[in-house]
């Protein structure tokens, strides 16, 4: 009855489970390990230049931090300019993304399987793979030459803001997909208009889970400096004039890495940065896991 | 001792208090009971009550789960399968699941042969051959099948899938076979081609079977065992155990008091 | 007209948006590019000299095309073994514990460090080490930029082969194990069949997010115009030549980095609609 033959493989396969487990493991750590050795590393040698100054005060001139650096000191200054360009675009980004991105989530999830929309939802996965380099030529092109006539916030926050965009198209999408269809039959069947149901049902119930695309996508943007570059230039003061070159934090790093003398304060603004941009996205994990 | 389970003469599984825990939930309670050789033996018992982690873990599958413990030991002829490699204990014990699950990267040959090839056993074409038209024969499925063996299995219908996914339980020669709620997923016909089937094969075969269908209990099975909150509370000849339940819970769940 | 009527015009109208931003994008770059590609034709794709040299001005896109791929493609390769143990620890191994909620917690940090972070990290840890181990003499080329771009697109990769691994269903999984499978050939002759296209297109589009990567890869390729011959060798990007060159750029090349531009956007677009693409077809 019993075809097998019975060549008894049964420790070596248990060993090479063995083996695997312990690679498979092995390699997970490792995988994880940057993480640790980057916030190691920023917080060892950003903690120091880290105060209240730092956040209110402009960056310095290349000479004060000479002067500093030659008399031992710490260098004076912040980078205010930074901070506050940094919140200007990326609330002007949102202000263009969140409500374009939410109106077109919701009409993706209301028509589906039509040509139309399936062709929005196709070119909006593909504007979410652009590079961001490339974003911020198209600003360059579109605002800079022909709206700002020169570098400025705007640009900079129009690169932000197409990246933004199909983040949130997908997350809103995804959102109301989530919620039971009989809640919105429920309110439509009192004979509410339709917009109102959208308003008053949808997306209060929703969201939450609206509320983690948008941190999500804000941390995304913030930490990125290669479209502004194309497109905000950078400043060395506050500014709030929209027209006009505007620093961001991303960008301050990147001029202090170019600056021998101001190389000092990368690690203080990547860990101010960082705090900012991780803690977007564990208050977001956060509310997504509290949604479950 | 509960007087209401009866003795069985050289069992070909022994279970012995065997208790089951999950996070510290009891699921299984000092069950001890005998299994007899070459019979059916139906597992009844309203939902949650201990039937389908009783028969996992008689192959020990209840394991795959996190957080377990287990107490008490269980005999497969005199053998301790706790102190048993899973690999050997399970080549021994073949599974059937509640819904048909062919391996849906595989044909349907291949599926037959799925033990043999999962456990990396090199066997020659024409011994392969052989053992797939046996048990695709021993299911009643081989002239269905035949001419379309290199076909995906997921392409059958559900009731030829749960027939495969017997066959490929019954290709590795095994003892006992366990069945969790084998037809819950399939049409009357194609449920009582299985419960044919599985008359045929304790001929050759131990068959243990959980179900929450009393009548099907009472159709295929020799003996049957009433479990309740993860007690064994009854366990006799199922025709007795039908006409002269001797425990009231089982009498009230046969009467649908409750279930 | 009944409310309803205009809720639908603003949704499809603002909906419609999106096609406008992506043809308006088509549009400027290749507007932008045009005159780059009359004045060099093909050879801008095949040509590997970037000569800005006034008066003898002649520029190849090749080398930022071959540099792109090259370290593209060795990051994927070297993140591979990573992010696939990463995903089976999360996704098979030890699922639902508490070992791979940290884990996993950790790999969705990763994926939020902003890429100039990791530039730094790359150029002041990273360089340093693999001179030490004697690598390279400065640190500098398409093996340290492939290092950091593969240790950028390992959280992404894992994620996306994590999903589709949980996915797996469980009862086939437990059909393998019942026949006496060990963990390991349940892995290799279920759960990765199963799951096989899958995780193909999440290392797809792991690879189209690391071509697009700018500041790390900038900030540690070396920014030499070649086409890289070796591991050791400097290079550039696509997308590192934009960043470098772009602050002194007008007339011809200035339209020669806003091709470079959409070449990356083709490229891109294309890898990623292959992906979705793989997704879609399992789904």
């Amino acid at each position: 009855m019993n075809a097998l033959n019975e060549t008894d493989n049964t420790r070596s396969r248990i060993l090479k489970d063995k083996i695997v487990l312990g690679i498979v493991i092995f390699f997970s750590l490792l995988t994880i390990s940057p993480i640790v050795l980057i916030i190691g590393k920023l917080i060892a040698k950003g903690y120091k230049q880290l105060s209240f100054g730092f956040i209110v005060e402009n960056t310095p001139s290349t000479f004060e931090a000479m002067t500093a650096i030659s008399n031992h000191e710490t260098i004076p200054g912040g980078i205010a300019n930074g901070l506050v360009g940094t919140l200007l675009m990326v609330a002007m980004a949102a202000a263009i993304a969140i409500p374009v991105g939410i109106i077109a989530g919701i009409y993706l999830y209301e028509t589906p399987g039509k040509f139309l929309p399936n062709l929005i939802r196709n070119v909006s996965d593909i504007l979410q793979g652009v590079p961001s380099i490339v974003l911020g030529l198209i600003s360059y092109m579109w605002v800079v030459k022909h709206v700002t006539n020169g570098f400025s916030a705007l640009a900079g926050s129009v690169s932000l803001a197409i990246m933004m965009l199909p983040m949130i198209v997908r997350s809103t999408e995804e959102t109301f997909k989530m919620i039971p269809q009989s809640l919105k039959e429920a309110a439509l069947a009192l004979g509410v208009p339709y917009y109102k149901v959208i308003l008053k049902v949808m997306i209060p119930t929703g969201f939450s889970g609206l509320l983690t695309g948008i941190l999500l996508a804000i941390g995304r943007v913030m930490g990125e400096t290669a479209p502004l570059m194309l497109t905000a230039l950078g400043s060395s003061v506050i500014n709030l004039n929209i027209a006009k070159p505007t620093s961001a934090v991303p960008l301050l790093i990147w001029e202090f890495y170019n600056d021998p003398n101001m190389v000092d304060l990368i690690w203080s603004s990547s860990l101010l940065l960082m705090i900012i941009v991780l803690s977007l996205n564990v208050i977001s994990k956060q509310i997504a896991a509290g949604r479950k | 001792m509960n007087p209401n389970i009866v003795t069985i003469k050289d069992p070909i599984l022994t279970i012995e208090d065997l208790s089951i825990a999950y996070d510290k939930k009891v699921a299984v309670k000092n069950v001890t009971v005998g299994i007899k050789k070459n019979s059916v033996t139906a597992i009844m018992g309203p939902s949650g009550c201990g039937k389908s982690t009783l028969l996992r873990a008689l192959n020990r599958m209840h394991e795959l789960y996190e957080n377990i413990t287990t107490t008490g030991s269980v005999r497969l002829n005199d053998e301790d399968i706790f102190k048993m490699s899973t690999i050997r204990l399970r080549r021994k014990m073949g599974m059937v699941f509640q819904r048909p699950n062919p391996f849906p990267t595989m044909s349907i040959y291949e599926n037959v042969i799925a033990g043999y090839k999962l456990n990396g056993n090199s066997i020659k074409k024409k011994e392969k051959d052989e053992i797939v038209e046996r048990s695709l024969r021993d299911v009643a499925l081989w002239d269905e099948v035949k001419d379309s063996l290199n076909k995906k299995g997921t392409f059958l219908s559900g009731g030829q899938q749960q027939r495969l996914c017997i066959a490929r339980a019954l290709a590795f020669g095994p003892e006992v076979i366990l069945l969790d709620e084998p037809t819950s997923a399939l049409d009357p016909i194609a449920t009582s081609k299985i419960e044919d089937l599985l008359i045929k094969l304790k001929e050759h075969y131990t068959i243990v079977l959980v179900t929450h269908n009393m009548s099907q209990a009472a159709r295929i099975s020799d003996y049957s065992m009433f479990m309740y909150l993860g007690e064994l509370v009854e366990y006799g000849k199922t025709k007795n155990m039908f006409t002269n339940p001797q425990d009231k819970r089982t009498e009230e769940y046969l009467t649908g008091k409750f279930g | 007209m009944n409310t309803d009527k205009v809720t639908r015009i603003v949704l499809i109208s603002v909906s419609v948006l999106i096609l406008i931003v992506a043809g308006g994008m088509v549009f400027a770059l290749v507007g932008g590019a045009i005159p780059s590609f009359s004045h060099f034709g093909l050879g801008f794709i095949t040509s590997a000299t970037w000569d800005p040299t006034e008066g003898k001005e002649s520029y190849g896109a090749l080398p930022f095309i071959a540099g792109t791929l090259i370290t593209s493609l060795a990051a994927l390769v070297i993140s591979l073994p990573l992010s696939f143990s990463t995903a089976l620890f999360l996704g098979e191994y030890f699922r639902k514990s508490r070992a791979s909620k940290i884990i996993g917690m950790m790999v969705d940090l990763l994926a939020g460090i902003p890429s100039i972070v990791y530039g730094l990290w790359g150029f002041y840890v990273l360089r340093p080490f693999l001179v030490d181990m004697g690598f390279e003499n400065q640190g500098f080329g398409v093996f340290t930029a492939s290092l950091i771009l593969a240790i950028m697109i390992i959280p992404y990769a894992t994620s996306l082969s994590n999903e589709i691994i949980m996915m797996v269903p469980n009862d086939l999984k437990e059909a393998a194990y019942s026949l006496g499978a060990t963990r390991l050939e349940v892995i290799t002759h279920v759960t990765i069949p199963a799951a096989r296209s899958g995780i193909i297109a999440g290392y797809i589009l792991s690879f189209g997010r690391a071509l697009g990567e700018t500041m790390a890869v900038t900030m540690l390729i070396g920014n030499a115009n070649i086409v890289p011959t070796s591991f050791t060798s400097t290079g550039n990007t696509m997308a590192s030549v934009i960043a470098n060159q772009f602050g002194e750029a007008d007339g011809l090349k200035l339209s020669s980095l806003i091709a470079i531009g959409l070449l990356l956007f083709l490229i891109t677009g294309i890898v990623n609609a292959i992906g979705k693409l793989i997704i879609k077809k399992m789904a």
